[in-house]
């Protein structure tokens, strides 16, 4: 089995041949995801700044993604909302729709839901972007003038994301509330002021931290899988193809491991 | 950096890279001299690319030394490399235009990034219309590399490769999917650019003809066209080929060594002539 060599150089690998072959992939694979998001760190500090990059990136990834992130926080908060009171309906609990919507909306629904979104829309996005790029040499022409790749390619995008991410998902969760109200007001018959006032007083400091730091890790996931399956593309277009897919798929399926544990460190902090 | 003739532009010491287990290059080693001009040929998957990659220090060596102006890049950090990369040009294959920029923005583009090529911002416009021209491609500044064809995008290449006036070019399959028309304006161009800045070049190529040209022809500045070296008096500039098979350098030397090899692999490029 052949595995592409990394464009940003890493630690070779060379073991008995046959033995553990299988484990080689993988392991080169997280090697080389660790030191792609050592250097997009580090560069953050480092000069030149892009702020160009960052600023058209944030408009591309953020403002870009403002409608699917207003229809999936909606709709999110109104099913919650709908399904929610038929729990609450067995103990005759109806009333405080609005407390569950809150909180998870705040915790959980927010901020994974619209991380899923953007890694379907901004993860494959870069991949695919950066897969071009590398498949037509454009990568290396980069290098060739002068210009480190993962300065003025990967940073702006994780920086982007870091500053975006958050914030969309803030209006994500406000949306949703909006969405929880309608269906609270309309088919559950409740009082508007009931339902806010439920909303806002469940919400702790602890519920705001946790739903404002998912976010911030999701953007590196996001962000960093896209580029990283983007700069090791090889295979002409089928190669961006999967690079695609690849990228997607990775990306959603690491927020959702990491939002258990995320998860589980709050829950555990705040029932203590 | 004081370069006596001596001393060659280009040198590989034993240079082998590898992709996994499969070679690239194997154990090459040759030296390119100041003015010189070099053909490099074989069949593909030869390691041709490679080898020019190698020598810009965007593939690292698993073996040997790469020499570039007597300093080894081979063992050089990213970042003290831009240095030496500025001091050379590349044409990619397929041209490697960056196609979010538009023509103007791709041929500024290494004389605003690399960070030894101090030019005053006043200077860039006019440099690049410059190298527009020596490419024939004025007028094209604003359009995008997706607007342009195939030849124009070379050119355009071309023209971004050389804009820094680099003592030392690199040309990836410079007529590779060109109608020959095309492709003989592009061999020209590379021949003007090489006569008129004396740079030492190293054409990777699949076709005889395109090293004919570059070895027997020079650029007449009167006309604007070649002329065989012998007429006028101007001779043509040494031009060494190179011929590659499967990552192992199996011929080096003149042209007339090169007709006359009974190689069979060796002799098949040199029957493409036409």
């Amino acid at each position: 089995m052949r595995y592409p060599r990394s464009p940003y150089g890493s630690i070779e690998f060379r073991g008995p041949a046959g033995l553990f072959d299988f484990l080689k992939g993988p392991f080169i694979a997280i090697q080389d995801f660790y030191l792609l998001t050592g250097r997009a760190l580090r560069n953050v500090a480092a000069r030149p700044h892009y702020g160009d990059d960052i600023v058209a990136q944030m408009d591309l990834i953020g403002v870009g993604s403002l409608p699917i992130v207003i229809l999936t926080g909606l709709f999110a908060g109104a099913v919650m909302a709908l399904q929610m009171s038929r729990a609450l309906q067995q103990y005759g609990q109806v009333d405080q729709t609005g407390t569950l919507v809150s909180i998870s909306l705040v915790r959980e629904l927010g901020p994974v839901l619209t991380a899923l979104m953007m890694a379907g829309r901004n993860s494959s996005g870069i991949a695919s972007e950066l897969g071009s790029m590398k498949v037509t040499e454009q990568i290396d022409a980069m290098r060739a003038l002068g210009t480190d790749p993962i300065q003025k390619l990967v940073t702006p995008r994780m920086v982007a994301t870091a500053v975006m991410l958050p914030l969309l998902t803030i209006l994500a969760d406000f949306i949703g509330m909006f969405g929880g109200w309608f269906v609270a007001r309309f088919f559950l018959d409740l009082p508007s002021q009931q339902y806010w006032s439920t909303v806002w007083r469940a919400l702790e400091w602890n519920d705001i931290t946790q739903g404002l730091l998912k976010p911030f890790v999701f953007a590196f996931i996001i962000s960093l899988v896209g580029c990283y399956y983007g700069l090791r593309t090889t295979g002409g277009t089928q190669g961006v193809g999967r690079a695609t897919t690849q990228s997607m798929v990775a990306a959603s399926v690491l927020i959702l491991v990491l939002d258990f544990f995320l998860g589980k460190i709050f829950v555990s902090q705040a029932v203590s | 950096m004081a370069e006596d003739n001596e001393s060659p532009v280009l040198r590989f010491d034993r240079v082998s890279v590898a992709f996994d287990t499969t070679p690239a290059l194997s154990d090459v080693s040759f030296q390119a001299y100041e003015g010189e001009s070099r053909v490099i040929m074989g069949a593909t998957g030869s390691g041709k690319t490679v080898l020019l990659k190698t020598a810009l220090g965007l593939q690292r060596p698993d073996s040997g030394t790469v020499y570039v102006f007597g300093k080894d890049i081979s063992r050089m950090r990213e970042r003290e490399l831009f240095d030496i990369r500025s001091r050379i040009g590349m044409l990619f294959q397929e041209s490697a235009l960056f196609d979010s920029l538009n023509i103007e923005d791709n041929v500024s583009y290494p004389l605003l990034n690399q960070k030894s090529i101090h030019c005053p911002a006043e200077e860039v416009l006019p440099r690049v219309e410059e190298a527009l021209k020596f490419v024939e491609l004025e007028g094209t500044l604003e359009k995008f590399p997706s607007e342009l064809s195939g030849g124009m995008r070379r050119r355009a290449a071309i023209a971004r490769a050389v804009v820094t006036q680099p003592p030392l070019v690199l040309y990836d399959s410079p007529t590779a999917g060109l109608d020959p028309i095309t492709a003989n304006t592009i061999v020209a161009l590379i021949v003007k650019e090489r006569d008129l800045n004396k740079t030492t070049t190293l054409i990777v190529t699949y076709r005889y003809q395109d090293g004919n040209l570059v070895a027997n022809f020079r650029y007449n500045p009167e006309n604007g066209g070649l002329v065989p070296a012998g007429d006028g008096g101007g001779t043509a500039a040494r031009t060494v080929f190179m011929v590659l098979r499967e990552g192992r350098l199996v011929f080096e030397g003149r042209q007339a060594e090169l007709e006359a090899s009974q190689d069979p692999y060796i002799s098949k490029f040199v029957k493409h002539r036409g």
